[in-house]
């Protein structure tokens, strides 16, 4: 939670010495509430105030780091329910689980091919973030020795699965540096598992399959320890307490600032679906209802593909209009003959249109114009999508060099631009298209001849 | 040290509709919850969302083939569709009047009467009935579909700004529920429940459709005017109470991901299953913010999001 400028005076020694280069302890007060200037500017700021504004400062969903600096996950640290509220930041881990008594060879193609997927979608390629190895084999060499194993193939973060400290003892061994997530303490084991977590300098997860009173109790403990890298897992598993359990620990965590729940959750969809398509469900459910991160115990393309495009959507940023980046898009495989359409780089627009043209089957160049991500009639309204713009586009990406026609169809909606791109444009047929891209099959198949 | 539940005291809740439920018609009521989709720890949901499935009036155009197959000959057949999904476990039918586009046959009134008359006398699950998206094909064939479900309370859309009159009043006259479309925009949204009121049309007739945007195409917007439409009717706001449809099924199944059998990058994985997850994942994405109607195309696809309805609701 944010501290006012007032709160945060209340801490200061009210002396205005000006060491640190503001007039009052006030309007320094009001930086550092801005984020401007830091704290410990305040030369003589004592320890208590300090410690106690620290505290205060401290983001109510702690932000825990996996992995080495090169390779590192990032999750919790959220500051809304929903997210037009503002956004979400940093979206849920995938990481894969494997088990330590697989076959070396087994274990090992598993892990290849997680690490090395990665798919293209709007220009930026989604990857898998990391494994979760578990400790099936209950032997603490065979899970140390899997855990080496996994480290030869990918270097992305770890979760590291097992009850008994000693197997967790010989597996950090293998694993660190490189801060794996220690999975899990529980209120038989918690102490050592703490003490492990601290020795190795490891987030560690808190799992509890009880009410939260018992995850909470559990959190306070490991925390007096000193740990503050906390993951929780509330053994909610299915659907609905998932979901009812995720929503109620964010609620706690934002709404009423309450410590020990403000962590980010580990969660397990495999563990409550008896398909693959169910566990890619409910893994769907958990990027949009609040998991820090998602052990997944299946991989294939199929399945994490629509996963990855499902956390791309909710993780996109609603303050920013998304934009696709302004070129000429083959849809299908055009050929000279093929219509020549324009657009915008509003990412809606361009999905409408692009999606229109494909379902109806048409092969086309679709003229993708820089309007800073608006639509068409907001772009026009805004200037940013007029008769210059367009023949600048139409000319700069050398549509001309691609067709042997000189036709272009332009959206419905901007009618009136017409006239004067056929000033802009005097080679080129300006064809006013539907004003609904779902029209635009049957404008074609009326309008153009291939 | 009890951890106290955090719970949301909400003023308003979703407006109750009512489908079907006469003229022999199996009753199917959706909406009325006064709090956020399946928290039930917090409030009051006496209906779970319903599963519709898709119905074609005439065999697909270039439907992907994992459809094609899962489906077989009653493709053909709308009525024997429409049967075949209520053995599916559809909870209501989506009658989509597609041969009525003026480039897909342009059939009018009577085939209209025909067809909708052949569905309703097939299933006794409730029936909505949707045109062609032009609006003045889809004014004709809704009115006849409207005269031939008279009392029998069919959803009739798309109920766009620019046709609201004839289907709000048609709904009014033969006792139909609109389909309120809007594209992506709460307070557009709005503003056509309130046109429709306006109409006389009561808000327990109505249902909105925000426009659904598949995963990966526009879902994150669609998901956001949901959650907020939802909030702003739990605040009270009877202007968004309508309960909400969505089409996951249409929109999934027109993408790249779902159709495309070759020329893809390996990374997209097998057709069949990346298709059917796509709308699946779509569906449980939508259901979470707050659609009490999911439409949905693949018989797979309804058996997994019913499953996860009934343990969303248990």
């Amino acid at each position: 939670m944010a501290l006012t400028g007032i709160e945060i005076y209340k801490f200061l020694p009210k002396t205005n010495c000006k060491k640190c280069g503001f007039p009052t302890c006030l309007a320094f007060a009001m930086k550092v509430a801005q984020k401007t200037v830091n704290i410990t500017t305040c030369p003589d700021l004592s320890a208590e105030s300090r410690a106690a504004l620290e505290a205060a400062g401290r983001p109510p969903i702690q932000l825990v780091t996996l992995g080495s600096d090169s390779k590192k996950l990032e999750v919790g640290n959220e500051t809304v329910m929903f997210r037009h509220e503002k956004t979400f930041f940093h979206p849920p881990g995938l990481v894969l689980r494997v088990k330590d008594n697989a076959p070396a060879d087994s274990l090992q193609q598993q892990v290849q091919a997680a690490a090395e997927y990665k798919v293209e979608r709007v220009g930026r390629f989604l990857t898998m973030d990391g494994f979760a190895v578990e400790n099936t084999s209950k032997d603490a060499a065979t899970f140390a020795k899997a855990v080496e194993a996994v480290k030869s193939k990918s270097d992305l973060p770890l979760v590291l699965i097992s009850q008994d400290p000693a197997a967790m003892e010989a597996a950090l061994a293998k694993a660190t540096p490189g801060r794996p997530l220690i999975y899990a303490a529980n209120k038989d084991n918690w102490e050592k598992m703490a003490d492990l977590a601290v020795k190795n300098k490891c987030p560690l997860a808190v799992s509890s399959n009880g009410a939260l009173d018992d995850l909470t109790a559990l959190v306070d403990q490991v925390s007096k320890k000193g740990i503050e890298e906390i993951v929780l897992d509330p053994g909610a598993r299915d659907f609905g307490p998932s979901l009812s359990t995720l929503t109620q620990i964010r609620r706690l965590a934002l709404k009423k600032n309450f410590r020990p729940l403000g962590y980010p959750v580990i969660t397990f969809p495999g563990e409550a679906a008896a398909s693959l398509d169910t566990e890619a469900m409910l893994a769907a459910q958990q990027v949009a209802k609040y998991a820090g991160i998602i052990v997944l115990d299946h991989f294939s393309p199929a399945l994490v593909y629509p996963l990855l495009t499902m956390r791309l959507n909710i993780y996109t940023d609603p303050q920013k209009p998304i934009q696709v980046t302004p070129q000429i898009v083959q849809i299908g495989t055009p050929k000279a003959t093929s219509p020549v359409c324009i657009t915008t780089n509003f990412s809606l627009t361009y999905f409408a249109i692009a999606g229109e043209l494909e379902a109806a089957g048409w092969a086309a160049w679709l003229v993708v114009c820089d309007t800073e991500g608006l639509s068409v009639l907001t772009a026009w309204a805004a200037g940013k999508f007029d008769a210059e713009k367009i023949a600048k586009s139409v000319k700069n990406f050398k549509i001309a060099d691609n067709v042997s026609h000189r036709n272009v169809v332009i959206p419905g909606h901007v009618a009136v631009l017409r006239g004067e791109l056929e000033e802009e444009l005097p080679d080129w047929k300006i064809l006013v298209g539907p004003r609904e891209a779902v029209d635009v099959g049957g404008f074609l198949k009326q309008n153009w001849k291939n | 040290m009890p951890v106290e539940i955090p719970v949301e005291k909400w003023n308003g809740q979703v407006h109750q509709v009512k489908l079907g439920g006469a003229g022999g018609r199996k009753e199917l009521v959706v909406g009325g919850e006064n709090t956020l989709p399946f928290l039930k720890f917090e409030g009051n949901i006496p209906h779970r969302p319903a599963v519709a499935i898709e119905v074609v009036d005439q065999p697909p155009q270039g439907w992907a083939e994992p459809l094609v197959k899962a489906w077989g000959n009653v493709l053909q057949d709308p009525a024997a569709w429409a049967k075949k999904a209520a053995e599916y476990g559809a909870d209501l039918i989506s009658l989509r009047l597609r041969s009525a586009h003026p480039e897909e046959g342009n059939t009018g009134a009577d085939h209209a009467r025909k067809v909708v008359a052949a569905v309703l006398a097939a299933v006794d699950l409730p029936v909505i009935v949707l045109g062609p998206e032009v609006a003045q094909k889809d004014n004709e064939v809704l009115v006849a579909a409207s005269e031939v479900g008279r009392g029998q309370r069919l959803g009739l859309g798309d109920c766009l700004d620019k046709n609201y009159r004839t289907i709000g009043a048609t709904c009014l006259a033969d006792g139909h529920v609109a389909i309120a479309k809007t594209p992506i925009d709460m307070n557009l949204a709005k503003q056509l429940n309130i046109l429709l009121s306006d109409l006389g049309l009561p808000l327990d007739a109505i249902l909105m459709d925000p426009t659904t945007g598949a995963l990966g195409y526009g879902l994150e917007y669609t998901y956001s005017v949901m959650e907020r439409l939802r909030i702003t009717a739990l605040m009270g706001d009877k202007m968004t109470s309508p309960p909400m449809i969505c089409t996951a099924g249409e929109e999934s199944w027109r993408q790249k991901e779902s159709k495309a059998t070759a020329g893809v990058p390996q990374s997209w994985g097998e057709q069949e299953q990346r298709a059917i997850l796509w709308e699946k994942i779509t569906a449980i994405g939508l259901l979470n913010a707050g659609a009490n109607v999911i439409v949905l195309r693949h018989p797979r696809t309804v058996e997994d999001v019913k499953a996860a309805i009934n343990k969303l609701s248990a």
